[in-house]
C-alpha cells in the first residue's frame, strides 16, 4: 500500500457536486485532490461527431453510465423479500467517469418550492397532523428556500440556465412560474424556443385556467460566458441530449462549466480510475484522517487530507459511509439510526396523445426543452379532501425522439408483426406525451443498507435498496394523471392513453435518474446524517454533498437543488469552517 | 431523390461515375437487386448457419416486409444480432455477473445466469426441436401462420423450453430485432436505412434551431447515417453536422 503526502481536501466523485466543491475550495486557497472511479471524459475527444449520435451505443448500451460489472445495487420492494442484484441498467442510469451523471443528463434545472424545504411543518400547519401518513418520514430540511436562494442564483449563473422568472423579489412576473419562491434576479439566459407540441400544450393549459411557462434549461439558448470565464455555445436542438454527451459543449456539465478552469489550477489534481474504498477515521472515530482507494492497477493508495468531501452519486455516498462505519446505520424494523434512512425517488405519470393528421418533428429537440404547468406541484393547490400530500409539474417536452427507444403505439396495437409495423410508421412522428413529474415522500421501510450476500468486484458488500411506492404516491399519480388527461382532451388527438402508477415499483423500465436520500440533512442528529451545512454530525471534517441529502424528493428534477446545496456547502466551508474547524451550526 | 439514388448506385458500382440513366431504367428495381447482390448472405462471427436461418425466419414475422417497405430480414438485422452476440453485449460485459443466482419477482428484473449468446444458442435448438415434435419441421420451414403461433407461444410463455425461459428468449430476440431495425447502419442492421425511412427519422441530426419553430411543417429529409459521414458521402457543416437533403428540395 502506498501512503501519499497529505492534502488540504479530497473530493470523492468528480461530477456536478464534486467539481463545484473542488473549484470553490481551490479558490479559497486549498490544495484539493479529486478522485474519480471512472475514466477521463472531454467534449472534443469523447463526444465528437458523428459517433456521438449513436442511439444504440449511448441510449441502449448506456456507454456513459455506470458499468454494473464492477458495482451495482441490490433491490427488493419490501423487507420481507430477498434483495437481488440489478444485473442490467433499467429504472435509472447513474454516471461513471469524469462529469458523472451530469454528462448524460438532460439539463432540466428547477428550484424547489419554499414549501418543499418545510414539508412536514407546513403540512401540519395547514392540514393538521393527520394529513401526513403515519409511516411517512418526510421532514423539514433544516435549511429554507430563502437561505438557499443566493446559491441557486450562483448555480444558475455557472450553468447558464435559460428561463423566465415568475417571482422577482416577491413580485409576480408574467411569463414565468407564479408559484416559485422569490428570486433575487432573472435567469442569466432567455428561455428556449417553443415547439409545436409546446404551443399546443400552452393553449390547452391556458384554456383550462392553468399557467404555462418555459422549462428552465441548461441547454444554452445563446452564446454564454459563465462567472468562471467558460464559454458555452448555443444549442442546435439536435435531439441527442439525454444519455449523450454534447458535441457542441452546449449542455452545461462539469466539462463545459468548471473543469477546464479547475484543471488549470496548480492547487487541483484530478486522479481518474481511483475507486475510493473507505474513509479512514482516527482512533476516537471523530475525525477523518484519509481515504483509501484502488488505483487503475488495483493497488491500494491512502490519501491523507484535512477535509473529506463525498460528492459521488446517492448510492456511492451512502455505501461509502456504511463501509467506513461513519454514523449509525438505519434499521427500518426499529426505526432507529440514520445512514440509509429516507431513500426516495420520483413518481411519474402522464398521457400519450396519438394523432392521424399532425406531424410534430419529434426527432428535433433538446434535453430540457418543454413547457410546464406548476399549479399542481408541492402545496400550490388545496389538498383538502384529496388524501395525499405533494404533487408534481405537468409538461409537454420535446427532448428528441429516437426510434429504438421511442416508437409509441396506441393501446390495442399488436405487440409485433405487420400491425405493429404499421402503427409505428404511423405514429412515430404523430404522437407526444403530456407528462406529470411527481414527488415521492419518504417512508419508514424505504431505505438503503448493505446487502448481506452480494458483493462488488472489489469484494465489498453492495448497497441494498428497499423501495416501493405508497398510497400517498398512488393517489397523487392518479390525480396528476387525470390533469394530464384533461389537457390532452382539450388538445384533441384521435386517441389518448393514460399512464397512472399502479402495482409495485419495478426496477426494470427506465423511469428517471432521480434517486434521493440515505444521507439526509436536517436539524436533528437522530433523523439526519448531516447538518444543514451538509457536515457529518459524527465526523465534522467530513461533508456529504448531493441528492443523498434530500430528506424526501420534491416534484422537480433534482439537479438545480444539488447545485445550490453544493454552493451552500462550499460557502459554509470557505467562510466559516476553515476559520474555526469543528461542528458548524 | 433521384440524385441521391444515383449516388447510392455509384457506391454500389452499378453505375460508373460518368454513366447516365437510360430511358426505362427503374432505379428502384436496380436498387433492390443491387442491395441484395452486394449484401449477399451475412458473414457470421458467432451464429451458425442453422441459427441464421432460424433468426431470419423469425425476423420476417416480427417486422415483415409489406407494402410499407422492407422488414427486419431485408434490413440485415440478423447480421446486426450476430455482431451484438459476438461483442460485449453477447457476454453481458457491462452487467452484474456474480451469484448467487436466485429467481426473483418481475420487479427485480432478469436474474438468468445465461448470457445472450447462451440464450440464443440454447433457445433456437430447443424451439426447433419443439417445432419438429409438433409439426415435423423446423421453425424456418413452417408456414407463416404457424411461425406466428410459435412466436406467440414463446412471447406468452405457453411454449416451455427446457433450459431457457421462453418469454426471456422472445424478449431478447424482439428487443434485438427492434434495435437492429432502427440502429445506425454502422452496427450492421438497418440496411439502406429502411427503418429510418419507414418512420421518417433523419438519423444523425442536422442543425434544427430554425426549423423547430415552424409549427406544423413536417421536416422530411433523406436520412444520414454515421457510415455516410465516415465515408464522406454527405456534406457537413463546420461542426461536423450533416447538411440534410430535404425531400421538398430534391423532388
Amino acid at each position: 500500500m502506498t501512503k501519499l503526502k497529505p492534502v488540504d481536501a479530497v473530493v470523492v466523485g468528480v461530477g456536478m457536486a464534486g467539481s463545484i466543491l473542488a473549484k470553490e475550495l481551490t479558490d479559497a486557497g486549498l490544495r484539493v485532490v479529486g478522485l474519480e472511479r471512472g475514466g477521463p471524459r472531454e467534449t472534443q475527444r469523447d463526444f465528437a461527431m458523428p459517433g456521438i449520435h449513436d442511439e444504440l451505443r449511448f441510449a441502449r448500451r448506456h456507454e456513459l453510465a455506470q458499468d454494473l460489472s464492477r458495482e451495482t445495487i441490490t433491490f427488493r420492494n419490501n423487507p420481507s423479500q430477498t434483495a437481488l442484484p440489478m444485473r442490467r441498467l433499467g429504472s435509472f442510469l447513474p454516471g461513471e467517469g469524469v462529469g458523472g451523471a451530469a454528462v448524460h443528463w438532460n439539463g432540466m434545472t428547477f428550484r424547489f418550492l419554499p414549501w418543499d424545504f418545510e414539508t412536514r411543518s407546513r403540512t401540519n400547519a395547514r392540514y393538521g397532523k393527520g394529513a401526513i401518513p403515519a409511516d411517512c418520514t418526510s421532514q423539514d430540511w433544516g435549511v429554507t428556500y430563502a437561505e438557499l436562494e443566493p446559491f441557486y442564483d450562483r448555480f444558475e449563473r455557472v450553468y447558464g440556465i435559460g428561463g423566465k422568472a415568475g417571482n422577482l423579489d416577491g413580485k409576480i412576473v408574467p411569463g414565468g412560474n407564479p408559484h416559485e419562491g422569490p428570486r433575487s434576479r432573472d435567469y442569466p439566459n432567455p428561455p428556449m424556443k417553443t415547439t409545436y407540441v409546446g404551443a399546443l400544450f400552452d393553449k390547452a393549459a391556458t384554456s383550462l385556467g392553468h399557467t404555462a411557462f418555459p422549462l428552465p434549461s441548461a441547454n444554452m439558448t445563446r452564446p454564454y460566458t459563465n462567472p468562471y470565464g467558460m464559454m458555452l455555445a448555443p444549442c442546435l436542438y439536435c435531439g441527442f441530449c439525454e444519455r449523450f454527451g454534447c458535441e457542441m459543449g452546449a449542455k452545461a456539465s462539469p466539462q463545459t462549466t468548471i473543469l477546464p478552469v479547475l484543471l488549470s489550477s496548480d492547487r487541483f489534481e484530478l486522479r481518474t480510475r481511483a475507486n475510493v474504498l473507505r474513509i479512514n477515521l482516527d482512533a476516537e472515530r471523530k475525525r477523518a484522517v484519509s481515504v483509501s482507494y484502488a488505483d487503475a492497477h488495483g493497488n491500494e493508495v491512502e490519501q491523507p487530507a484535512d477535509l473529506v468531501l463525498l460528492t459521488s452519486y446517492v448510492f456511492g455516498n451512502v455505501r461509502l459511509l456504511l463501509l467506513s462505519g461513519v454514523g449509525r446505520p438505519y434499521d427500518s424494523a426499529r426505526g432507529e439510526g440514520s445512514v440509509g434512512r429516507n431513500y426516495a425517488y420520483q413518481t411519474l405519470s402522464g398521457a400519450t396523445l396519438f394523432f392521424e393528421d399532425r406531424e410534430f418533428n419529434r426527432f428535433m429537440g433538446a434535453g430540457a426543452l418543454g413547457r410546464v404547468v406548476d399549479d399542481f406541484n408541492g402545496d400550490n393547490f388545496d389538498h383538502g379532501g384529496l388524501g395525499f400530500i405533494g404533487g408534481g409539474y405537468l409538461s409537454a417536452l420535446s427532448l428528441g425522439s429516437r426510434p429504438i427507444n421511442s416508437h409509441p403505439v396506441p393501446s390495442g396495437t399488436p405487440r409485433w408483426g405487420a400491425g405493429w409495423k404499421k402503427a409505428v410508421a404511423r405514429y412515430f412522428n404523430r404522437s407526444f406525451d403530456v407528462d406529470a413529474h411527481g414527488a415521492c415522500q419518504s417512508y419508514r421501510d424505504n431505505c438503503l443498507d448493505l446487502d448481506p450476500t452480494y458483493r462488488g468486484a472489489d469484494g465489498r458488500p453492495l448497497l441494498r435498496m428497499t423501495f416501493d411506492f405508497h398510497e400517498n404516491e398512488y393517489r397523487m399519480s392518479d390525480y396528476l394523471a387525470s390533469k394530464t388527461q384533461e389537457i390532452a382532451r382539450v388538445i384533441g388527438p384521435r386517441h389518448i392513453d393514460v399512464d397512472r402508477r399502479t402495482g409495485p415499483y419495478s426496477i426494470v423500465p427506465y423511469q428517471t435518474t432521480h434517486n434521493t436520500g440515505g444521507a439526509v440533512m436536517g436539524a436533528d442528529p437522530a433523523t439526519s446524517v448531516v447538518n444543514r451545512c451538509l457536515q457529518s454530525w459524527d465526523v465534522p471534517n467530513l461533508f456529504v454533498v448531493g441528492a443523498s441529502a434530500f430528506p424526501q424528493n420534491a416534484g422537480y428534477n433534482p439537479s438545480g437543488t444539488v447545485g445550490a446545496l453544493a454552493y451552500f456547502c462550499a460557502d459554509a466551508i470557505s467562510n466559516r469552517y476553515l476559520k474555526h474547524p469543528g461542528p458548524l451550526s | 431523390m433521384a440524385h441521391d439514388r444515383r449516388e447510392f448506385l455509384k457506391t454500389l458500382g452499378v453505375l460508373s461515375a460518368a454513366s447516365t440513366i437510360a430511358p426505362g431504367f427503374s432505379p428502384e428495381a436496380a436498387l433492390v437487386r443491387a442491395a441484395t447482390e452486394v449484401a449477399g448472405p451475412p458473414t457470421l462471427s458467432f451464429l451458425t448457419q442453422a441459427e441464421l436461418v432460424f433468426i431470419e425466419a423469425a425476423l420476417a414475422r416480427l417486422i415483415p416486409a409489406d407494402e410499407l417497405g422492407p422488414g427486419a430480414k431485408e434490413a440485415g438485422v440478423a447480421a446486426f444480432i450476430d455482431g451484438q452476440l459476438a461483442g460485449g453485449f453477447g457476454v453481458m460485459a457491462r452487467a452484474y455477473r456474480l451469484g448467487p443466482w436466485l429467481e426473483g419477482t418481475p420487479e427485480q428484473g432478469d436474474q438468468s445466469a445465461l448470457t445472450p449468446r447462451e440464450i440464443y444458442r440454447a433457445a433456437i435448438r430447443e424451439v426447433d426441436d419443439d417445432c419438429d415434435r409438433r409439426y415435423g419441421k423446423r421453425f424456418a420451414e413452417l408456414a407463416a401462420s404457424e411461425q406466428d403461433d410459435v412466436l406467440r407461444g414463446l412471447d406468452e410463455g405457453t411454449i416451455a423450453l427446457s433450459s431457457v425461459n421462453a418469454p426471456l428468449f422472445f424478449g431478447l430476440l424482439w428487443g434485438n430485432a427492434q434495435e437492429g431495425f432502427f440502429a445506425d447502419p454502422v452496427h450492421g442492421g438497418n440496411r439502406d436505412k429502411v427503418g429510418w425511412k419507414l418512420v421518417g427519422f433523419p438519423g444523425v441530426a442536422a442543425v434544427y434551431a430554425e426549423h423547430i419553430e415552424r409549427h406544423g411543417e413536417a421536416y422530411r429529409a433523406d436520412p444520414v447515417s454515421i457510415v455516410d459521414l465516415q465515408q464522406k458521402r454527405v456534406r457537413v457543416d463546420e461542426h461536423g453536422h450533416p447538411v440534410h437533403t430535404r425531400a421538398a428540395e430534391s423532388e
